[in-house]
């Protein structure tokens, strides 16, 4: 492969990578602005952080952002690998085609839709039945399990396309129930999609403004809320602390994760 | 009783007949080779056996109990699978171990069976490995040992030696061959290599299109092949053809383009009530041709050497008769030196060496 | 899969059929109905659909919602449509190439060039768009650099126009538009594209006629899942268009919040949903000839 090619690949992947860092750049150099104003740069310093830490508005819809992730992630796990296993292992059933247009649409319809269309569920539901008795963590959860759990049938579809039926054949031939084997060898040999699935969803739940803004309730406020209601304010530089805190956890965790499976493989190699 | 009974199982897909009617017993502690050609339905049969999948039409048994509905879950059989199929989750121990907690058997008599098993194949010192840090060989062992850790009244075996090099596969062979001697389980093995179904098996059923053509001996099989396909498929063979004429020392065969009738086997018990103008077909192993620079007295076919393959101690002549039959004759090598190409040899061969086919 | 019986499988098929169906479906179908009722003001903002009166069963359906729509709102629906296209178009332009070029990445590379292009994902999409602000604005970075270079005389109208939104959208789909791609393009068996070289093609041959015909998928799906989220976008919009770039999903969040008026914004969501219905079945399609292969 030629030197041309290879600066004209570089060159690509720097544009290409610059303009998809550039705000985040942006936001971590502003972090540490001294000013309040991005126009002028006060010197370096900390003291949005703290700001951030001691603000409570935040704090809380942050944690409520954490619950509602969790919950909603781990519903979406389960309803996604069943949809998943359902799409990959039965080609007929009635309803098919039913099911697979309901596990694609809500990965690309509006959000704005989304919202509305399950806020008026919750309403419907409210003055017909009684429940939910009031819109808040739990119809957000509800909310971000439905559209998540699409994203995680996706990974666990993709997965299953390649794994080995014959270890499934083999744990039954060895004497494992089909529930033993879903259990003992089909789910831990698509890991890598449940892991990645729980993730993803998780990610997109903390991140979601439009549906929350919709489904939630006054006693729930999430921190995408949170952020967007100060940025219709004002200037608040302490978002750009928080975003800088995101990134840091994200890549921490990214860095931990891959220590913690190296280690974890030296330790193994090293004990057989 | 027999350890497995099959009795008129068929397997359809679609429109294919997998499996057509197919009926066999196998005894205790034999070692049993399912042999055929790709697509001839064993593996259908076998995945049938296993309970994979479900027979259309027929019976299975196993040690008397009808298997047909049963789960493979519940099937006092197990498998070892082409691909191996190791858990990739779990160590060599684990894979060892999957069956037995299955079956709920308490930690320290699982321990001490899977050592055992290991200790069987030879892979003891590899019980914490991964499966992806083993080679093909030893992947082998492991489902082996995985496979016979359950005791199963039946092992069943889908192309073993497949995917192993052929000094792995001589070496295998014999293993396999130890173990199922040592332990007395009751061994089939479905493949596509007549070498290894020969070498392997105590007895053999060849497999043609969904049916079975011949059960049988190692030896009965090559050395009495009842029909053309299985003449072909195990080994090598000569084909003539020719029509059934009465001569004064017997029934003998007109073969087209040679002038003398070459006289039939004495076991042909076939022939004894064919009339004359039948036509036949004698299959003879291209060890029996019998090549010589001089024409011997009584049937010899004139034919030029065409080419010579180098096998090591043997060498394969390839043979070109005036009417254009093509034959082959195995030989030790020190005698195909002395043959060039374009030689003008005879060739012949003992009556009873040959065999007259059926089908 | 073998012996899970009956039940079992109606359990695996039933969970997420009847979530999706009540979470999904069933509030689709109560939008399509307040896109049929008047607007009230009562709790909730609108005049029941069905009411049992002493005459029986009473259907309170109007299309005057839609009315309205087409008498006003066409233009903001033909406004989405052309920016949600313009985004599609940009990401393409942007993204192939790097797409391309991660693909021809030795191998050893490519997972952490793609968590890159993955990462910025993870950081608050608001805050990354609000980011943009700062960075578009007259006194941002962007216009000082330009003025402090002598490129332009004055700061450039880059923020609350179409142009902020085109960027906006662009920079937020961007990811979707290279995953897709990516995954297409380290599809190619290089033994196809070694024999066209071999055969003679020069190397912008072998792109055209070998390479971007075989990532048609690639291309097709991440069009789409670009395209379609994009026409009803809320948030960038919002944060960075002006009163001339108005969108549906604004629209929508407008009527919805601002005016109360419910029956009106479940008429806009309808309209939306009937324009995307073609560009869904495609994608529906494209998702299973995926999977069949």
């Amino acid at each position: 492969m030629t030197a041309g090619r290879f600066v004209l690949r570089l060159s690509i992947l720097a544009l290409g990578f610059a303009f998809l860092y550039l705000p985040i750049a942006v936001l971590v150099a502003y972090s540490f602005n001294g000013s309040r104003l991005v126009t002028i740069w006060g010197g370096l310093s900390v003291r949005w952080y703290g700001a951030l830490l001691h603000d409570d508005k935040y704090r809380a819809a942050a944690l409520t952002s954490l619950e509602v992730a969790v919950m909603a992630a781990s519903a979406a796990l389960v309803i996604g690998t069943c949809a998943g296993l359902a799409m990959n292992r039965f080609a007929r059933f009635r309803g098919r085609l039913l099911f697979g247009f309901m596990l694609m649409a809500p990965l690309v319809v509006p959000e704005v839709i989304l919202g509305l269309s399950l806020l008026l569920l919750f309403v419907a539901g409210q003055s017909l039945l009684g429940i939910p008795a009031s819109r808040g963590i739990l119809t957000v959860t509800i909310a971000h399990a439905t559209f998540t759990a699409c994203f995680v049938a996706v990974l666990v579809r993709a997965q299953l396309a390649g794994f080995d039926r014959s270890l499934e054949e083999a744990a039954l031939d060895l004497g494992a129930r089909p529930f033993a084997v879903l259990w003992h060898i089909t789910l831990p040999g698509i890991s890598p999609a449940l892991v990645s699935g729980w993730l993803l969803a998780f990610t997109m739940s903390l991140d979601d403004l439009v549906v929350a803004s919709f489904v939630s309730g006054p006693s729930a406020t999430t921190l995408p809320m949170a952020v967007y209601s100060s940025v219709r304010i004002g200037v608040t530089p302490e978002i750009n602390a928080l975003a800088t805190i995101f990134l840091a956890i994200v890549c921490a965790t990214v860095a931990l994760a891959f220590g913690l499976m190296a280690r974890q493989e030296r330790r193994r190699v090293a004990a057989s | 009783m027999a350890v497995l009974d099959i009795i008129a199982a068929s397997k359809r897909f679609a429109a294919t007949i997998a499996v057509d009617r197919v009926s066999l017993s196998i005894e205790r502690g034999e070692f049993f080779a399912l042999l055929g050609p790709s697509g001839c339905g064993k593996t259908t049969l076998l995945r049938l056996i296993a309970g994979f999948e479900t027979p259309d039409g027929g019976t299975i048994l196993i040690d008397g109990a009808e298997m047909n509905a049963v789960p493979p879950y519940a099937r006092p059989i197990n498998m070892m699978f082409q691909s191996y199929a190791l858990f990739p989750h779990l160590d060599v121990a684990g894979n060892v171990a999957f069956g037995l907690r299955q079956e709920g058997m308490e930690r320290r008599r699982r321990d001490a069976r899977v050592a055992e098993m290991l200790a069987l194949v030879q892979m003891s010192t590899y019980a914490r490995r991964r499966p992806h840090e083993l080679s093909g060989g030893q992947k082998q062992r492991v489902a082996l040992a995985r496979a016979l850790a359950k005791a199963p009244k039946l092992l069943l075996l889908d192309e073993p030696l497949a995917a192993l090099d052929r000094k792995l596969r001589e070496e295998t062979r014999l293993e396999l061959r130890g173990i199922q001697e040592r332990l007395g389980t009751t061994f089939l093995v479905v493949t596509h290599d007549q070498e290894e179904a020969l070498g392997m098996a105590s007895r053999i059923a060849v497999m043609h299109e969904g049916q079975l053509v011949q059960i049988g001996t190692p030896a009965d099989i090559y050395e009495r092949p009842k029909s053309r396909f299985v003449a072909d498929f195990v080994g090598a063979v000569n084909l003539f053809e020719g029509e059934l004429v009465d001569a004064a020392g017997g029934p003998c065969l007109a073969i087209a383009g040679v002038d003398t009738p070459v006289a039939l086997p004495q076991s042909a018990g076939a022939a004894a009530g064919a009339t004359a103008g039948t036509t036949l077909a004698l299959a003879l192993r291209p060890e029996r041709l019998h090549l010589s620079a001089e024409r011997p007295s009584g049937f010899a076919l004139a034919a030029t050497v065409a080419s010579t393959d180098y096998q090591g101690g043997q060498s394969t002549i390839h043979l070109a008769a005036a009417s254009g039959r093509k034959m082959r004759a195995h030989v030790p090598s020190a005698t195909a030196r002395g043959l060039a190409r374009g030689a003008a040899v005879w060739a012949s061969w003992r009556p009873d060496d040959a065999v007259v086919l059926t089908e | 899969m073998i012996g899970l019986g009956r039940w079992g499988r109606r359990a695996l098929i039933g969970l997420p059929f009847l979530w999706l169906a009540v979470f999904f479906l069933l509030p689709l179908a109560i939008v399509a109905g307040i896109s049929l009722s008047q607007s009230a003001d009562a709790i909730p903002p609108f005049r029941p659909l069905l009411s049992a009166t002493s005459a029986g069963l009473h259907l309170d359906a109007t299309l005057a919602n839609y009315r309205e729509l087409a008498e006003g709102c066409l233009r903001v629906y033909l406004n989405s449509l052309g920016n949600a296209a313009l985004a599609t178009l940009l990401c393409l332009l942007i993204g192939y190439p790097v797409a391309f070029a991660i693909a021809r990445t030795p191998r050893v590379w490519r997972p952490l060039l793609l968590f890159l292009v993955v990462l910025p994902f993870w950081t608050s999409f608001l805050i990354r768009v609000y980011a943009w602000i700062a960075l578009l604005q007259p006194s941002g970075l962007i216009n000082r650099l330009l003025v402090a270079a002598g490129i332009v005389a004055a700061p450039l109208p880059l923020l609350y126009n179409g142009f902020s939104v085109e960027l906006g959208l662009a920079y937020s789909y961007l990811p979707f538009m290279i995953l897709p791609l990516y995954g297409s393009l380290v599809q190619i068996d290089e033994s196809l594209v070694e024999a066209a070289a071999d055969l003679g093609a020069p190397p912008w041959h072998v792109l055209a006629r070998v390479i971007l015909p075989l990532t048609l998928p690639g291309i097709a799906a991440g069009m789409l899942l670009v395209f379609i989220p994009a026409v009803g976008e809320f948030v960038i919009p919002d944060l960075l268009g002006g009163p001339d770039t108005l969108m549906v999903g604004k629209l929508l969040w407008q009527e919805f919040f601002d005016n109360v008026d419910w029956p009106a914004a479940g008429a806009l969501a309808m309209a939306l949903v009937a324009i995307l219905t073609v560009p869904l079945l495609v994608a529906q399609r494209l998702a299973e000839r995926a999977e069949a292969r």
